[in-house]
């Protein structure tokens, strides 16, 4: 029940609770769904090639620069603290470790999630205003299937690998800044860059963009599927992709980070 | 009230005798929020009839179509389609229902990404999951019947407003379904545009023998449909004398606060007692 005073709209603590609710309820079965749909004829192969070329391909430029960044100021910010105990020599340690359990794939994550989470929330939200979404229901083509599930199985799939291409450039970044501005041995950097790695620093840094690509395009298909209010609302699901991705990644990566952390029995 | 039925593939079914509904409401409600948009909905359309639907703007018109296509769910009531009752039935089993059926959106709704080729073959590419010659044969033929053939590798974008919704005919006939439900295919259209798209939907009329359920606000077209014929072997209409309109397949309902108020033929529309219908159609 709402009350409208002036053109002001004014919404009561329980609706404002009732429809936080019925987001949840709905976003959880958008995500069961584009799941369960991987096991459902139609499989839309081509379809999800093409968005894998989209996302994968189009966000490498971004996650390469990104990366390459984040390695470099990582290794230039550490380096005087390092210094002072004498470690400067452990900068490939800390670039690489810091690199593949964590920045590699959290601003991987944030990157293509403003990138393609805007993206999607854009496309399938104009395709809603225009009934097109109502459109193809009505030509007997399921969106779940033909929109949503694509989208997530490519994204899922291409963080992946974005990620694994963001950890590398990252660490080439800390070596471009150690040899050139530390001047340090590059052989040195490298070996403990890679020496310093372990299976549980790896398998961390892998989880995390398959759990961060789900939840780019899960949002980002949720907020362009349930849009509303013609242009203008278009612009809002786009932006509400982008923050609850955003947040959403910083929030599941604390848990995850928390909870392999328990169960790998991290050093 | 259901009409006897034959199996067809995906286990849907669909009427077996020409004279069963292709549509039929029972008592249907529906809401949206506080906004009681149909009240008690009842009527039938007859295989193979053309049903014109008026009423003032809200009044629910489109939301019948939209019913009828399974898009929205009644609140209360049955909606039976081409023998289907389809009011409890779940979204994966619509599909093949509406398989049957084709819907002509009020803006076209075509997809803004594909040439009006892949627009057009849509249905028959996710059938077949190639555009292969027999379907560049069918898109060639959907695209003759509405006059745009050269409009095959053009975005719909680059269609003017009445291309568009002649793309989104060809669009919805191209599987020749029973039925076929047309949003205000005429709406915001010049008279000459609107006259080209009234002619297609005759033809589809007289020459397919489909049932079409059609929204609009334009009582001429209407007027016209129950007074013309198309002639298939002159490509025109022809204007019927005055004591053959009942030959024509083609029935009027008026909605007015979400019922209905009027659900007849043309001879029962023009001797109608009802004032505010009698105000309507002057």
């Amino acid at each position: 029940m709402s009350s409208m005073a002036n053109g002001l709209e004014l919404t009561l603590p329980a609706e404002w609770a009732k429809a936080k609710v019925l987001s949840v309820q709905e976003y959880t079965l958008l995500s069961l769904q584009s799941i369960a749909n991987i096991f459902r004829k139609p499989v839309y192969f081509a379809d999800m090639v093409q968005q894998a070329d989209l996302i994968g391909w189009g966000s490498l430029p971004i996650v390469v620069l990104t990366g390459f960044f984040t390695g470099g100021v990582l290794a230039l910010q550490s380096s005087n603290t390092l210094e002072r105990f004498g470690s400067i020599t452990l900068i490939g340690q800390l670039v690489s470790t810091s690199m593949v359990r964590e920045l590699g794939p959290v601003l991987t994550a944030l990157m293509v999630a403003g990138r393609n989470s805007s993206g999607m929330a854009s496309e399938l939200g104009s395709m809603v205003v225009t009934e097109q979404i109502d459109a193809m229901r009505a030509l007997g083509t399921d969106p779940m299937k033909k929109l949503v599930t694509p989208r997530v199985t490519a994204t899922v799939f291409m963080l992946f690998f974005l990620t694994i291409i963001s950890d590398l450039v990252g660490i080439f970044g800390g070596l471009f800044i150690a040899k050139l501005i530390l001047t340090l041995d590059a052989s040195q950097y490298l070996h403990n860059a890679w020496q310093t790695l372990v299976f549980q620093d790896v398998f961390m840094g892998l989880i995390k963009p398959v759990v961060f690509g789900f939840i780019i395009a899960t949002i980002g298909c949720y907020y362009g599927m349930t849009s509303r209010g013609g242009t203008q609302g278009v612009g809002r699901a786009t932006t509400q992709a982008v923050v609850a991705a955003s947040v959403l990644i910083l929030l599941v990566d604390l848990l995850i980070t928390k909870l392999l952390m328990a169960v790998l029995s991290f050093r | 009230m259901s009409a006897p039925t034959l199996p067809l593939e995906h286990g849907v079914e669909t009427p077996r005798s020409p004279h069963a509904p292709a549509i039929v409401f029972e008592d249907v409600h529906i809401a949206f929020g506080d906004n009681q948009v149909l009240r008690g909905v009842s009527f039938t359309l007859p295989a193979g009839e053309t049903k014109a639907m008026f009423g003032v703007a809200g009044s629910g018109k489109s939301t019948i179509l939209k019913l009828t296509l399974g898009l929205m769910r009644p609140d209360a009531g049955r909606i039976l389609v081409l023998g289907n009752e389809i009011t409890e039935m779940r979204e994966e089993d619509l599909f093949p229902v509406r398989g049957h059926l084709g819907m002509v959106f009020q803006e076209g709704a075509l997809f803004d990404s594909l040439t009006v080729a892949e627009n057009v073959a849509f249905r028959l590419i996710e059938e077949k999951g190639v555009y292969d010659e027999a379907t560049d044969r069918k898109v060639r033929e959907a695209l003759r019947f509405v006059e745009l053939e050269h409009t095959l590798n053009m975005l719909p974008s680059e269609l003017s407003g009445g291309m568009r919704r002649r793309v989104a005919i060809a669009r919805a006939i191209i599987t020749e379904p029973e039925l076929v439900l047309y949003d205000s295919p005429t709406g915001g259209l010049d008279p000459v545009t609107s006259n080209t798209i009234v002619e297609l939907i005759m033809k589809q009329r007289d020459v397919y023998k489909s049932s079409s359920l059609l929204v609009t606000h334009r009582l001429q077209d209407a007027f016209t449909m129950a007074t013309h014929q198309f002639d298939p072997k002159k490509n025109e209409l022809k204007a019927l004398p005055r004591g053959q309109y009942c030959d024509v397949p083609m029935s009027f309902l008026i909605l007015r606060d979400g019922k209905v108020i009027f659900d007849g033929d043309i001879h029962e529309l023009a001797h109608t007692k009802n004032e505010y219908i009698k105000e309507y159609i002057s």
